[in-house]
């Protein structure tokens, strides 16, 4: 008897998991390959955020004269770089024609061979480390790359905060805060950094405060993940760690206006978009995300504008010019066609070079409110 | 004291009472059932996401009496659930009962929270900047060993005096032979479980004020390090756990400090990356402690009858 019942339970689950789609148009797929939990998952949702408004505001697209209706398809790489080939695999196996994504640059480093194996073109959407698309064929992406995210940075900080030792604080085996830290290092002369690394699972941060302020530093560096950085800002504000915090397009999170609001800590960061850009894109997609009450929680309970929602926003219509030039959704055809793509979005405009990365040449600096907890814009840097 | 390594020694110190409020749980439950309990560290992380929703809704001063009572009720239900019908099974049985219990929770609150780091209600008072010795740090991290150590020795009072404390030295002694004499093991080994949970609640109030945020492996480590402080103290024994998890709090804090300290002696010039190195610290010492006295500081002999 118990075995019957567990043979029932058994298929009970299998048939509700299987699909039952009935559509009027033909479909055509887009992976979103994002990460919705761990480390990265506020932004990775925020980055979803982007796209979903996208959708839902163009959820058609002709090619070679046919209108296809336009699918995300969702996998989860739960911010860890041994559980992104999985997650690509599976937007494969479902038949994705591109992918968008990830938020952080070592899941995207991670999943490149499998995307490359199953000939299956990937758009970057925030991810900034130059190994994403250099060592990947089948890797483009949208945003600017770390070596001129680290050079503004250090820039910055020198010739604005006055600077003249910096303490960089990056998570081990991290491509993306220990590729960045290097690249400021380089930019800022690596006999005036301090340069320290944290291990997984960390929550204790006040050490690493007060080494950077018993060397003496004046400007403390961590383009860490929004987790660690809310357990950074609190501790700083507790420790007066007296000196401004700088990091890189992560930190342009809800996650830090929340941690860093009421607290006297100075926050700098560079972002890809700063709000206000383009108001009637803002009023809309704000509007989208208080109305929906799913959308509100995953942008962190408020309708502040993440640069990367917007990027998000931008990577979808790039999607759609692919489908549209290669005109077919054989992968294959897609990937053929990315490079001589080129659309202009709310971010600036988008093309790509010959690795696969934009051609981008400025970054927004903005830094933090911590009286009204939104972001201030402090100017537009540029690297020549 | 050097105003230099100071600031790393409070820190250490704050670090291991939270250890040590987490390591009686595991070193209680040992001592009585033999089970390491996989899912005490979660059931820290539980209470602190019980506290962000429990705050956003209600006044401090109900949400924390509530936290405790939800999470104590939490630990009870567990026990009640997931262990004592396995009371007759094979000890591994239990074991990965408890493992599976340690995924469930982390995956309903991976589900409940959707995976994003949620911020942990300040608490006023204890969470204020005040100035000790010259540094600045939070009220939260000064006041949490003292709080730990009273704690303890209400613990170990109630453990040596009362009448529920005798019972739970009999069963931990010899768990047939205390039933026979008319123990009521049940009992006892559920209010072990209250114990432990109700200590593991505080615990994760103080974690928590002093670094706020919460996601559903927020108890993976900080559980992680508490066992290793039991074992370190020695599993079974209440003072040792205590002793074991300052110890590492203390060391960890040291070490992920120790290039700076050097650098500001001159004892050295350039950074050499030791800081990489602290958790690293926690295992070996873990190690080199089951080779050398398996039974940990203050550990209880076995004496194996033939």
């Amino acid at each position: 008897m118990k075995k019957i019942l567990a043979v029932a339970l058994v298929l009970c689950l299998v048939l509700a998991l299987a699909p039952m789609a009935f559509a009027d148009n033909p479909v055509v797929k887009i992976g979103v390959f994002e990460p919705q939990s761990g480390d990265n998952g506020a932004g990775g949702k925020q980055e979803i955020l982007g796209m979903q408004y996208a959708n839902m505001l163009t959820p058609t697209v002709e090619i070679d004269g046919t209108t296809y209706d336009v699918e995300l398809v969702y996998a989860d790489n739960a911010s860890a770089n041994d559980k992104a080939p999985t997650a690509a695999q599976s937007l494969i196996s479902s038949g994705v024609s591109l992918v968008l994504g990830s938020y952080g640059s070592g899941v995207s480093i991670a999943a490149g061979d499998t995307f490359a194996a199953a000939e299956v073109p990937a758009i970057g959407v925030t991810c900034t480390n130059p190994q994403v698309t250099s060592e990947c064929d089948v890797y483009f992406r949208i945003c600017f790359l770390d070596p001129f995210q680290g050079t503004v940075l250090a820039n910055f900080a020198k010739s604005e905060l006055n600077a003249t030792k910096a303490y960089c604080l990056a998570k081990q085996g991290d491509d993306y805060s220990g590729g960045l830290c290097n690249y400021f290092i380089e930019a800022f002369g690596k006999d005036n950094c301090v340069y320290e690394q944290f291990p997984e699972g960390t929550s204790d941060f006040s050490t690493y405060i007060t080494n950077a302020q018993n060397q003496g530093c004046d400007v403390f560096f961590s383009p860490v993940s929004t987790e660690a950085a809310a357990q950074i800002i609190a501790k700083a504000n507790t420790q007066a760690i007296g000196m401004p915090i700088l990091a890189g397009d992560t930190w342009d999170s809800n996650v830090i206006l929340n941690a860093a609001k009421g607290t006297d800590v100075k926050i700098c960061v560079t972002t890809f978009y700063q709000e206000g850009a383009d108001p009637e894109f803002d009023k809309g997609i704000k509007e989208w995300i208080k109305s929906d009450a799913t959308a509100l929680a995953n942008n962190g309970g408020n309708d502040e504008l993440a640069a990367v929602t917007v990027m998000g926003y931008d990577a979808y219509y790039v999607a759609l010019e692919a489908l549209k030039a290669a005109g077919s959704v054989d992968p294959a055809d897609v990937l053929e066609v990315i490079p001589s793509v080129e659309y202009t979005g709310v971010t600036g405009n988008i093309a790509f070079d010959d690795i696969g990365d934009a051609l981008r040449d400025s970054a927004f600096v903005k830094s933090c409110n911590t009286e009204t907890g939104v972001w201030d814009f402090v100017t537009v840097a540029t690297v020549k | 004291m050097d105003k230099t390594i100071l600031p790393y020694i409070i820190s250490g110190i704050s670090v291991g009472g939270q250890y040590a409020l987490i390591a009686i749980g595991y070193t209680m439950v040992y001592g009585i059932l033999r089970l390491i309990n996989f899912a005490h560290g979660d059931v820290f992380m539980v209470s602190g996401l019980l506290m962000v929703y429990l705050a956003a809704a209600l006044p401090l001063t109900v949400a924390i009496p509530l936290v405790i009572i939800l999470t104590v009720l939490l630990g009870f239900t567990i026990e009640r659930v997931a262990y004592r019908p396995l009371r007759t099974a094979p000890r591994m049985s239990v074991m990965i009962s408890a493992i599976g219990v340690s995924y469930l929770l982390q995956n309903l609150a991976l589900y409940i929270t959707g995976g994003l780091n949620k911020n942990y209600p300040q608490i006023p008072w204890i969470s204020d900047r005040v100035t000790v010795l010259g540094m600045e740090t939070s009220r939260v991290t000064i006041i949490t060993p003292f709080l730990t150590i009273i704690l303890v020795v209400l613990l170990v009072l109630l453990i040596n005096h009362t009448k529920i404390g005798m019972a739970m030295r009999a069963v931990s002694l010899n768990f047939e032979t205390s039933q026979l004499m008319g123990i009521r093991i049940n009992s006892v080994i559920s209010a072990t479980f209250i114990i432990g949970t109700f200590l593991a609640a505080v615990g994760s109030m103080l974690f928590f004020t002093n670094y706020p945020g919460v996601v559903p492996t927020s108890g993976a480590m900080p559980g992680l390090k508490a066992f290793v402080a039991a074992v370190f103290g020695g599993i079974g024994s209440i003072p040792g756990a205590v002793i074991g998890a300052f110890i590492i709090g203390i060391c960890e804090s040291l070490i992920k400090g120790l290039d700076t300290i050097l650098i500001v002696n001159g004892t050295i010039t350039e950074q050499i990356g030791l800081a990489t190195f602290s958790d690293a610290f926690t295992f070996v010492l873990l190690i080199i402690i089951l080779v050398f006295k398996p039974t940990g500081l203050f550990g209880e002999k076995t004496t194996d009858k033939v």
